[in-house]
C-alpha cells in the first residue's frame, strides 16, 4: 500500500498542537514508514500539493490569508481535521472578539502605537502583512470539517489514536478521555 | 533601477514570515527585511482579566516555549504581590525552565537544523528534514528525539502535562517534585549526557568545513544582552541584566528588569508584525542587540558548572572579544543543553525541591510588575499594570525573537550580499537565507510561527510589478 499522504498546517495558533505531534517521540520513527509528510512547517515543501489524504490544521482563522488558504486546502484534501481547540472552537485567539466591533484595530493600536517608542503606526504594507479579520473564527465556519480533535493541545496519545485508526482504514471515533477540551 | 526581491515562504498558507531583499541600481544588494505576518493581539485582549489567570492564558502565545511565558507571567504576579517566593518554589520553577531549555534546543538542533549539516545543504528537498534524518541515520534521530523527550518529561513530571501545564502561579508553584518523578529523571541523565556530547562532537567537526557559514551567517558587530548572576555567571531565571559589546566589554551591568522600559525601546517596521526592540541609550537602530544562547554565552564569564565551563572556554576562543557569528548560536545552544543537564543533576539531591512550602500568599501590593525569564531564544519580559483588585489594565510583552529582529534583518542582508549578484538569483541562496534565519531558532509563534524549515520562492520584482526572474528551491 502507498504511504498515507499527510499534511499539517498552522493558522492562528501557538504551534503547541504541532509540538504535541512531535511529542509522539519514537512513534514518529514508526510513522515515517507508514505516512509521508507532504506538507508541513517541519519539512521543506513549497506548495500545498494535490491529493492529500489527511490534513491536520492547527489554529483559528485570524486573517484573510488564513481563509484563502483554508479553501484551497479543502479542495485538495480528503480528510480535513480541526487539530486542537483553536481550530475547533477558536479558543484563546477569539478573546479579541469580546473587545467588540473595532477589536481588529484596537489590538493593533495597543501593540504598535501605545507600546512602541519609535516609528509608531500599524504595519500595513500591501501584499506583505495580511489584513486581520473582523472576528476570529473556527475552521468549520468556512469549510466542511471531517474530524474534530479537541485539546489545548490534544495530547500525543490522542493524536496517535486518531492516526492509527485512519491508518487502519477505519473512520476514526474518539471517545471518553479523548474528547476533552483544554 | 532599484528592485525588490520578495522571498515568500510560499504558503501564504503557513504565511507567517516573508523576506524582501532590496537591490540598488547596479543590482547589488542594498538592504533586506524579514517580515512577520501573524498577529493575535494578546497585549490588548488580556485587559480586564485577573492577573492570576495570566499564567493560564499567556502560554498560549507559544507552544514551543510555553514554560517561558508561564514562568514570566507567574513572576510578574510575584512582583504585583511584592513577595519573595519560597526557596523550593524558585528551584522548582528553575528545574522546569531547564527542562524547557533542553527540549527546545534539542528540537532546534536535531529536528530542524541538523539535516542541513548532517545530510548536507544539497540534499534533495523532500529528504532534508527530520524524517530524512530518520531514514538516513535512525540511531542519531532516535537519540535526538529522546533528548527532546527528556526535557518534555521533566516539564510533565512537574506540571502534569508537556505543553501548557497549569502549574506556576503568582507566589509560587502548585506541586513539588515527586519521588517517582525524581527517580525517572535521574535514570535518564546518563543518556542525555551521551547524546549531548555526541551532538557537540558532530557540530565541532561540522565547523571545520563551514568556515564560510561562520563568516557570512550573521557575522557582525552588535550588542548582546542576557541575565547574569551577581558575580557574572550564566543565569536563566533570576539575576539581573547585562549588556556587552562586540569587543566583549560590559557596557551596562546589573540592570533591574523591573525598569526595562528605561533602557529598552521598541520600534515598529511598517512591513512586519514583529517589533524591533533596541538599547535606548544608543537609539534606533544603533542600539541593535542580540539575545539568546549566543548572547548569554557572550555576556557571562562562566557557566557555573564544570563540563559546560570547559566547553565555554573553547567557545570563547572563536571570537575576539565577543563571538559575533550567528552561525555559532548552534554551538551555544548545545553548551546550554550540557549546562542544563548538569544543573538538573544537582537538583536531584536537593531536598528543597520536595518540600510542601511552595506558595507565598498576598494581595495586590503594587500596581505595576515585570516578570522576566530567559526563554530558550532569549530574554522574555511580561509587564502588567493592574487595578487594586488585580484586574489587568495594560500588558506589554517583549519576546526573545523580537529582540533579534534587527540582527535577523542584518543577517539576511549579509547572506544575500554574498549570494546575489546582479539580477541573477543563485539557487543556493534560498536555503542559505533560511538557514541564516534558522540560526536564531526564531520562535515566531511568540509573534508569528515560521518554525524551522520555511518553504520558499524568490521573485525578483521590478518596481512596476513585472516579475524579472523567479526561482523556487525545488524548481
Ligand atoms: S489549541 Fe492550544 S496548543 Fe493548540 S494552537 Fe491553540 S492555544 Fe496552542
Amino acid at each position: 500500500m502507498d504511504r498515507l499522504r499527510v499534511a499539517t498546517i498552522w493558522f492562528g495558533g501557538c504551534s503547541g498542537c504541532h509540538m504535541s505531534f512531535l511529542d509522539l517521540d519514537e512513534f514518529l520513527i514508526d510513522l515515517a514508514a507508514k505516512i509521508e509528510i507532504v506538507f508541513s512547517p517541519v519539512v521543506d515543501t513549497k506548495e500545498y500539493p494535490a491529493a492529500v489524504d489527511v490534513c491536520l490544521i492547527e489554529g483559528a482563522l485570524c486573517n484573510e490569508e488564513n481563509v484563502e488558504w483554508l479553501k484551497i486546502i479543502r479542495e485538495r484534501t480528503r480528510v480535513l481535521v480541526a487539530f486542537g481547540d483553536c481550530a475547533v472552537t477558536g479558543n484563546v485567539p477569539t478573546m479579541r472578539n469580546a473587545l467588540g466591533l473595532n477589536n481588529d484595530v484596537n489590538v493593533l493600536d495597543r501593540a504598535y502605537r501605545e507600546c512602541a517608542d519609535n516609528n509608531q503606526g500599524i504595519p500595513n504594507e500591501a501584499g506583505i502583512v495580511p489584513t486581520l479579520l473582523k472576528r476570529v473564527i473556527p475552521l468549520h465556519e468556512v469549510v466542511h470539517v471531517d474530524l474534530f480533535l479537541p485539546g489545548c493541545p490534544p495530547p500525543a496519545g490522542r493524536i496517535k489514536s486518531l492516526l492509527v485508526q485512519v491508518l487502519e482504514g477505519q473512520s476514526p471515533v474518539l471517545e471518553g478521555a479523548n474528547i476533552k477540551f483544554g | 533601477m532599484a528592485k525588490r526581491i520578495v522571498i515568500d515562504p510560499v504558503t501564504r498558507i503557513e504565511g507567517h514570515a516573508k523576506i524582501s531583499v532590496f537591490l540598488d541600481d547596479e543590482g547589488n544588494v542594498s538592504d533586506a527585511e524579514f517580515h512577520v505576518v501573524e498577529f493575535r493581539g494578546f497585549e490588548k485582549f488580556c485587559e480586564g482579566r485577573s492577573y492570576a489567570e495570566m499564567p493560564g492564558i499567556t502560554p498560549r502565545i507559544c507552544g514551543i516555549c510555553p514554560v517561558s511565558h508561564l514562568l514570566a507571567s507567574a513572576k510578574a504576579g510575584d512582583a504585583l504581590m511584592a513577595v519573595d517566593i519560597p526557596v523550593g518554589a524558585d528551584k522548582l520553577r528553575r528545574l522546569m525552565n531547564l527542562g524547557q531549555i533542553i527540549q527546545s534546543h534539542a528540537l532546534s538542533f536535531f529536528h530542524l537544523s541538523s539535516p542541513d549539516f548532517l545530510l548536507g545543504w544539497d540534499t534533495e528537498v523532500a529528504k532534508r528534514n527530520v524524517f530524512g534524518l530518520i531514514s538516513a541515520n535512525p540511531d542519531l534521530a532516535r537519540a535526538g528525539i529522546r533528548l527532546r523527550q527528556f526535557g518534555q518529561e521533566i516539564i510533565e513530571i512537574l506540571g502534569d502535562r508537556k505543553i501548557h501545564p497549569a502549574w506556576a502561579v503568582p507566589g509560587g508553584v502548585r506541586s513539588a517534585l515527586s519521588k517517582t518523578g525524581r527517580q525517572r529523571i535521574k535514570e535518564w541523565i546518563p543518556e542525555a549526557y551521551k547524546t549531548t556530547k555526541l551532538a557537540l562532537d558532530l557540530f565541532k567537526s561540522t565547523l571545520k568545513t563551514h568556515g564560510r557559514e561562520v563568516q557570512v551567517f550573521g557575522n557582525f558587530q552588535s550588542l548582546f544582552m542576557g541575565l547574569v548572576t551577581e558575580d557574572g555567571s550564566w543565569e536563566h531565571h533570576g539575576g539581573l541584566l547585562r549588556f556587552t559589546d562586540s569587543s566583549g566589554s560590559v557596557i551596562a551591568d546589573q540592570l533591574d528588569p523591573q525598569n526595562f522600559s528605561e533602557f529598552i525601546g521598541e520600534s515598529v517596521q511598517s512591513s512586519s508584525y514583529l517589533k524591533s526592540p533596541y538599547y535606548k541609550p544608543m537609539g534606533f537602530p544603533d542600539g541593535m542587540y542580540r539575545v539568546g544562547p549566543l548572547a548569554r554565552l557572550n555576556v557571562c564569564e562562566r557557566m557555573g558548572v564544570p563540563q559546560a565551563d570547559a566547553e565555554l572556554k573553547y567557545f570563547k576562543k572563536l571570537g575576539r572579544g565577543a563571538v559575533t557569528s550567528s552561525f555559532l548560536y548552534h554551538y551555544a545552544r548545545l553548551i546550554e543543553i550540557l549546562a542544563s543537564i548538569e544543573l538538573v543533576e544537582q537538583y536531584m539531591d536537593d531536598p528543597d525541591l520536595m518540600t510542601d512550602h511552595l506558595r507565598a500568599e498576598a494581595g495586590i501590593n503594587k500596581l505595576k510588575g515585570v516578570g522576566v525569564s530567559e526563554a530558550p531564544r532569549g530574554t522574555l519580559f511580561h509587564l502588567y499594570e493592574v487595578d487594586r483588585n488585580g484586574l489587568i489594565q495594560k500588558v506589554n510583552l517583549i519576546v526573545a525573537t523580537g529582540q533579534n529582529n534587527l540582527a535577523m534583518n542584518r543577517t539576511v542582508a549579509q547572506i544575500a550580499k554574498h549570494y546575489v549578484k546582479g539580477e541573477k538569483i543563485q539557487e543556493p541562496m534560498l536555503n542559505r537565507v533560511e538557514a541564516g534565519i534558522r540560526c536564531y531558532d526564531p520562535c515566531l509563534s511568540c509573534s508569528t510561527h515560521a518554525l524551522g524549515k520555511m518553504p520558499m520562492a524568490v521573485s525578483l520584482v521590478a518596481p512596476d510589478g513585472r516579475v524579472l526572474n523567479e526561482v523556487t528551491r525545488d524548481g
